[in-house]
C-alpha cells in the first residue's frame, strides 16, 4: 500500500506469471498503483520500463515499453520506479532531442528539471479557456484564405502515403510565430514511428529554416519500440503546456504520424483481449485521442498558447477510416491532401472541398484580414464545388453538352487549381491570396457572385475580359515606352 | 424478516480505467453514489454481485491503490435545483466550473467537491403561498428574480404534500434557509435535490401543437418541430452540427436553453462562453446567458461523467419546465454519451450488441428522448380549468462514424425522435449551410402544426411549403436525367424547374450563421423569401408560354436581386420584398417574343 512507498522503492518482486505481446501479468495486484512506472530487471541484466494498466486483487497488467522479447517469468523482476509517468520540464529542453519517453538521445546530459510533470496532464477547465482568435499567416493560400489557422487551434493534416505532407508541415512551422510577433516561439516536434529519413527531413528543414534552436524533439522512430509511441505525444504535450502556460511561449506542436500511434494503441488493446471496435481499434480510441488533441488552446490571462498540427496517414486514402474519422470529430477542422492534384504536379496538393477550419471565423474579419474574408471564401468554395461537379458531368456527357455558364465554371475550376491552390513553394501573403481570388472570380459572371455583399463585389470585381484588356493596355504602354 | 446489516464501507479490489470493483459492501443500491479511494472520487454503482459492487468513476482513477476505501453515500446521482442555475456553467456531475477554477486553477484537479448552488448568495424571495394552504408537489411557494429575464418559481418538490404551517415573509434569503414548513414538520428550502436518472413527474402530456421556431429557414419551413418534440441532427464531422445547435440556442423561441456539451471540444465551449454573454436575446433584449445553462464535459474530461452530463442537463431542463417555461435542451453530442456507455459496458465484460454497443443502448436513448414533451404540470391546479403548462424540447446531435447513418446510435435515435435533420458532408463541402439534406430529412410534427401555421404564419404558408418541396423533388428527378444525357437534352420548362430549384437551394435554404441580417430569420422573411422565388418561377412560366426562350429570361439581372433580399433585415422585409416582386414582374412582363 501507499504508506510503504519508501520501502517499496527499489524493492524487487519476482511476480511475473504470464507474458503476451507487449504485456506482462504480475500475480500480485496490490503492490503498485495503476499508472505506476516499474523498472523491469531482465535476467541478462538489461533494464526496461513498464506501466501498470490495470490492477485487480489477483493480478496486475504491466505494459512493457521496450517489448517483451527476452523476458521470462522466473528470473525477471520488477520494482517501482515512479508512481506515474513523468517528464522533466525546464526551459533548457529547447534545442534538445529526446526519445519517445523523454530520455535524452542527443548525447548531452539529462535536463535538470524545473518541474517533473505527469505526462497525462489534466483537462483545461473550459471556463479558463480563452477563445483562440490570433490569425497565423502560414503563407499557404489554401490555408490562409480558406481554412485559416489560429493560435490555440488543433488543425490536423490528413495525408495519403506518398503525398508531400511533411513539406506542408514544414512551411507552417517556418511561417508561424514570425511577422510582427516578438513573443517567444518554440516548436515541439513529436515523431511516432516515422522513418529515420523523415526524422532527418524535419530536423534538417527546421535547421535550414533557422528554427533549429527553437525545436524540442521527441523521437520514436519506426524501429523503436511501438509501445513507447503511446508515451511520445504525451511527453511532448506536457513539455508544450509547460512552456506555453508557465513560461509564456507560443508553442507549435507537430505530431506525426498519429496512425502509428493508433496502431500501437490497437496492439495493446488486442493483447489485453478487449472487445475490438471498428477495424480492430479499441472502442475508447475517441477518448484516448481526445486526451491528446484537446491539449491545445489558450488560457485566459496567460500569454502562452499551444497550437497543434497533428499529421496522420489515411490508410488507402480513406477519410472514413476510424483514425481520420475520430480525429476529425475532435480537432477543429482538417487539411486534406489530394492524390489527383499531386499527380498533376500541383503543390501544395490540398483537396480544398473536405478541408475545414472551425475556428476560421475567430481569426479573420475586420482588423485581422478583411471584413469580407468569410464571404469571399464561401463564394470561391461554392464556385469551386460547382466547377468540380461540372467536371464530373463533363466526363459523362462531354463538353459540348454543357451550357455556356457551365463552361465558365469549368474554366474557373481549372484556373483555381492552377493559380490559387498550386502556388508552389513560395510563401504567399494574404493580400496576394485575396487578389488572386478576385482575379479568378473574373471568369464568372458578376451575377453569380451572390454570396458576397453587392457593395464589395462592385468594388473588387473585374471580369476576365476587363482584366485581359487592362493587361494588354499595360503591355502596350510598356512597349510604347 | 431479518434485514442484513448494511455495510457502507468496502475496499477496492480492481481498477480498470473508469471502472472499479469494491468488495465488502452490503445493502448498496444500483445507481448509488460512492466516494472512492483517498481522494473521495465520485462513482456510481452499476452492478452488484453479492458483496462485490462495480462502479463507474466520474474522475480519473490513475494512481489509486487496491485496498483503498470505498464509501457509499446512500443517495443516487442527484442534481441540485434552485435559483442560481441560470447563466451557470457546470461539469457533468453539476460542479460549477468557476468553483473548480478557484480551487484547482486552470486545469481541473481531482477529488474536488463543490456544490452546484452558491450557499452564501442571498435571493430576493417573495412568497406566493399562504399559511393554511394545501400544497402538493409542483405548487409554487414563492418567486425569486433569478436573472433579469427569468422569474424563478420556488416549487414544492415532487412527492411532497401537506398544509403550510409557516412561510417566510418577503426578503433576502440564502438557498439553505427554510422558507416554509408543512404541518407534518417538513421543512422546505429554496432548493431541493432530484435524482437525475428518473424523470420528474408531470400531470399529463399533451399533443404538441405549437412550433419550436429555430429561426433557420430550412427547419422552420420544411422540417418544423413542435415545442415538446425532439429532433436529432446526425452528420459527419464538419457538417455543421454544432453551428446549428448553437444557432438554435441563440435565436429559437424557447425561454430557457440548457446546452449540454458532451464529449466535445473545449475550444468550442470557450467560444460559447465568450460569445453568449455578449449576445442579446432578441426576445428580451438581455444577455443570452440570462436564459442559458451550460453543462460541459469536454472530450478529455472523464468518460463516465459524459453519461452523467446528459442526465444532469435533462433534469435541469425538466425543472424549468416544471416552473412553466418552454425549455430547449441541446445535447452535443449524444454519440459520445453512447460511446461512454460502450466503454463501461466493455469493462464490465457484458455481451456486446451491434458494433460493441451494449444491448440496452436503445432503451437508454429512448428513455432519454421520452422525457421531452408538452405537458400539464403537477400541482393543485392541474385538474382545474386553467392548469399551468410547460414544454421541454430536445435536440440531440449524433456523430455517426464515417458519416454512415446505418450505425446503431443514429438508427436507435431515429426511432424515438420525432424529426430527423440529416446533415450532409457533400453540402458542407460546397459551403451550403445549414448542410441539411432535404431528401433525407423529415419531421413527424408537421401535420400537427399545420393549424398553428394557418393561424399565425403569413397566409399561404402551408401551400408554399408544399410547392417548394415538390420543386426540390422534381429537381432531383431531372438531375438524374442530366447526369445521363447532359443539360442540353432538357426542354426550357424543365430547365426552368432546375433554375427555380437552384434558387430555392441557394437563396432560401442556405443561411449564413455569421451574417448579422441572415443568422436569424423570422417567419415573415422566411415566407417572403420563398414566396418571391416561387412567384418568380410562376412569372417565368408565363413568359415561356409566349415562346420566349429561357436564356432571354436568365440574361436579365433578376435572380441576383432576389438573392440580395437575404441581406435585408427582418424588420420591414415585406415592403422591400414586395418591391422586388413588383420589379421582376414588370421586367418579365415586358419581354416580348421577337
Amino acid at each position: 500500500m501507499a504508506e510503504n512507498n519508501a520501502d517499496m522503492l527499489h524493492k524487487e518482486y519476482w511476480d511475473l506469471n504470464y507474458v503476451s505481446g507487449p504485456l506482462v501479468f504480475l500475480e500480485n495486484g496490490e503492490r503498485f498503483p495503476t499508472g505506476a512506472i516499474l523498472d523491469v530487471h531482465l535476467t541478462n541484466g538489461e533494464l526496461r520500463q513498464g506501466q501498470i494498466l490495470e490492477a485487480t486483487s489477483t493480478h496486475a497488467v504491466l505494459q512493457i515499453l521496450q517489448g517483451t522479447r527476452g523476458i521470462d517469468v522466473k528470473g525477471t523482476s520488477v520494482s517501482l520506479k515512479a508512481e506515474g509517468a513523468r517528464v522533466a520540464c525546464s526551459e533548457d529542453v529547447i534545442g534538445r532531442r529526446f526519445n519517445g519517453t523523454g530520455q535524452p538521445i542527443d548525447g548531452l546530459p539529462p535536463v535538470v528539471p524545473d518541474k517533473e510533470l505527469d505526462i497525462n496532464g489534466s483537462a483545461i477547465n473550459p471556463v479558463s479557456r480563452d477563445a483562440p482568435n490570433d490569425f497565423i499567416e502560414t503563407g499557404i493560400s489554401a490555408i490562409d484564405g480558406f481554412n485559416t489557422l489560429v493560435r490555440g487551434q488543433k488543425l490536423p493534416i490528413f495525408l495519403g502515403s506518398g503525398l508531400p505532407a511533411n513539406e506542408i508541415a514544414n512551411l507552417i512551422v517556418q511561417n508561424s510565430g514570425t511577422k510582427g510577433d516578438d513573443r517567444p516561439f518554440v516548436v515541439v516536434f513529436a515523431a511516432m514511428g516515422i522513418t529515420a529519413r523523415e526524422t532527418q527531413y524535419f530536423l534538417n528543414a527546421f535547421e535550414e529554416g533557422g528554427k533549429g534552436s527553437q525545436v524540442v524533439a521527441f523521437i520514436n522512430q519506426a524501429d523503436d519500440p511501438a509501445i513507447e509511441r503511446i508515451f511520445t505525444p504525451r511527453c511532448a504535450l506536457t513539455v508544450a503546456e509547460y512552456l506555453a502556460f508557465e513560461k509564456g511561449y507560443q508553442v507549435l506542436v507537430v505530431l506525426t504520424d498519429l496512425t502509428n500511434y493508433c496502431d500501437a494503441l490497437r496492439q495493446v488493446s488486442s493483447a489485453r483481449e478487449e472487445i475490438p471496435g471498428r477495424r480492430g481499434y479499441p472502442g475508447y480510441m475517441y477518448t484516448d485521442l481526445s486526451t491528446i488533441y484537446e491539449r491545445a488552446g489558450r488560457i485566459r490571462g496567460n500569454p502562452g498558447s499551444v497550437t497543434q498540427i497533428p499529421m496522420l496517414t489515411m490508410p488507402d486514402d480513406d477519410i472514413t477510416h476510424p483514425i481520420p474519422d475520430l480525429t476529425g470529430y475532435i480537432t477543429e477542422g482538417q487539411i486534406v491532401l489530394s492524390r489527383p492534384l499531386h499527380r498533376q504536379g500541383i503543390f501544395p496538393p490540398v483537396d480544398l472541398l473536405p478541408c475545414l477550419s472551425r475556428l476560421m471565423n475567430n481569426g479573420i474579419g475586420e482588423g485581422k484580414t478583411q471584413d469580407w474574408h468569410r464571404e469571399w471564401s464561401n463564394q470561391l468554395y461554392a464556385a469551386y464545388a460547382e466547377g468540380q461537379r461540372i467536371k464530373k458531368l463533363m466526363a459523362i456527357v462531354g463538353e459540348d453538352a454543357l451550357t455556356p455558364l457551365d463552361k465558365k465554371y469549368l474554366k474557373f475550376c481549372n484556373e483555381f487549381e492552377r493559380k490559387m491552390i498550386g502556388q508552389g513553394f513560395d510563401r504567399r501573403d494574404i493580400e496576394d491570396t485575396f487578389r488572386i481570388g478576385w482575379e479568378l472570380m473574373g471568369y464568372l459572371p458578376k451575377s453569380e457572385l451572390t454570396r458576397i455583399k453587392a457593395s464589395v463585389v462592385d468594388q473588387y470585381y473585374k471580369s476576365a475580359e476587363d482584366l485581359a484588356a487592362e493587361a494588354d493596355g499595360i503591355e502596350a504602354k510598356i512597349e510604347n515606352a | 424478516m431479518a434485514v442484513a446489516e448494511t455495510q457502507q464501507t468496502g475496499k477496492l479490489v480492481r481498477i480498470a480505467g473508469p471502472m472499479i470493483e469494491a468488495d465488502g459492501m452490503h445493502g448498496v443500491q444500483m445507481g448509488e453514489i460512492l466516494r472512492v479511494g483517498k481522494l473521495g472520487l465520485m462513482g456510481e454503482v452499476i452492478r452488484i454481485e453479492g458483496e462485490k459492487i462495480f462502479a463507474q468513476v466520474f474522475e480519473s482513477t490513475e494512481g489509486m491503490y487496491l485496498g483503498e476505501a470505498v464509501e457509499a453515500t446512500g443517495a443516487p446521482l442527484s442534481a441540485e435545483l434552485g435559483p442560481g442555475l441560470l447563466a451557470g456553467t457546470f461539469d457533468g456531475i453539476q460542479r460549477p466550473l468557476k468553483t473548480l477554477q478557484e480551487s484547482s486553477g486552470d486545469f481541473i484537479g481531482r477529488g474536488i467537491t463543490a456544490v452546484a448552488l452558491d450557499r452564501n448568495k442571498q435571493w430576493a424571495y417573495t412568497p406566493v403561498a399562504q399559511i393554511g394552504q394545501q400544497v402538493v408537489g409542483g405548487d409554487t411557494l414563492g418567486t425569486v428574480p433569478e436573472t433579469k429575464v427569468i422569474e424563478h418559481k420556488i416549487l414544492v418538490p415532487p412527492g411532497v404534500s401537506g398544509t403550510i404551517a409557516s412561510i417566510k415573509a418577503a426578503g433576502d434569503y440564502t438557498v439553505e434557509e427554510v422558507i416554509a414548513t408543512l404541518e407534518d414538520g417538513t421543512e422546505l428550502k429554496m432548493y431541493h435535490k432530484s435524482p437525475v436518472k428518473i424523470s420528474r413527474p408531470v400531470h399529463k402530456f399533451l399533443p404538441p401543437t405549437e412550433p419550436f421556431l429555430t429561426r433557420q429557414r430550412v427547419l422552420d419551413m420544411l422540417f418544423p418541430i413542435a415545442k415538446g418534440g425532439s429532433a436529432i441532427i446526425p452528420g459527419g464531422f464538419g457538417a455543421g452540427k454544432t453551428v446549428v445547435e448553437q444557432s438554435m440556442s441563440k435565436y429559437s423561441n424557447a425561454q430557457i436553453i440548457v446546452y449540454v456539451g458532451c464529449g466535445e471540444r473545449g475550444n468550442e465551449m470557450a467560444e460559447v462562453l465568450t460569445e453568449f454573454p455578449e449576445l442579446v436575446d432578441p426576445n428580451t433584449g438581455e444577455s443570452l446567458m440570462n436564459r442559458t445553462i451550460l453543462v460541459v464535459n469536454t472530450s478529455n474530461m472523464p468518460v463516465a461523467a459524459r453519461d452523467a452530463s446528459v442526465y444532469t442537463g435533462m433534469t435541469l431542463a425538466e425543472y424549468y419546465r416544471d416552473q412553466g417555461y418552454d425549455v430547449a435542451l441541446m445535447a452535443d453530442s449524444t454519440s459520445r454519451w453512447a460511446e461512454a456507455l460502450r466503454e463501461i459496458s466493455s469493462r464490465l465484460e457484458e455481451m456486446p450488441g451491434e458494433e460493441g454497443y451494449p444491448t440496452y443502448l436503445s432503451e437508454r436513448i429512448a428513455a432519454f428522448y421520452e422525457r421531452c414533451g408538452n405537458a400539464i404540470l403537477c400541482g393543485s391546479d392541474a385538474t382545474g380549468d386553467n392548469p399551468r403548462k410547460g414544454s421541454l424540447t430536445a435536440v440531440g446531435a449524433v456523430s455517426p462514424p464515417g458519416g454512415d447513418f446505418s450505425e446503431p446510435v443514429t438508427q436507435t435515435s431515429m426511432q424515438v425522435s420525432g424529426a430527423l435533420w440529416a446533415l450532409d458532408s457533400a453540402l458542407a463541402y460546397r459551403r451550403h449551410y445549414p448542410s441539411l439534406n432535404w431528401n433525407k430529412s423529415y419531421s413527424l410534427y408537421f401535420e400537427g402544426l399545420k393549424g398553428w401555421f394557418d393561424e399565425n404564419a403569413p397566409a399561404g404558408w402551408n401551400d408554399r411549403r408544399q410547392q417548394a418541396a415538390t420543386l426540390l423533388q422534381r429537381e432531383n428527378e431531372l438531375m438524374d436525367i442530366v447526369q445521363l444525357v447532359g443539360p442540353d437534352a432538357l426542354q426550357d420548362a424543365e430547365r426552368l424547374i432546375l433554375e427555380v430549384a437552384r434558387m430555392i437551394r441557394e437563396i432560401f435554404l442556405q443561411q449564413s450563421a455569421f451574417s448579422d441580417n441572415d443568422a436569424a430569420c423570422q417567419l415573415d422573411k422566411c415566407f417572403g423569401l420563398l414566396e418571391s422565388i416561387l412567384i418568380y418561377g410562376e412569372e417565368c412560366e408565363k413568359v415561356l408560354a409566349k415562346e420566349i426562350p429561357l436564356t432571354r429570361i436568365t440574361d436579365l439581372p433578376l435572380r441576383e436581386q432576389i438573392a440580395r433580399l437575404k441581406e435585408e433585415p427582418n424588420d420591414g422585409f415585406t415592403a422591400v420584398k414586395d418591391k422586388v416582386i413588383e420589379n421582376f414582374k414588370q421586367a418579365l412582363g415586358a419581354l416580348e417574343a421577337n
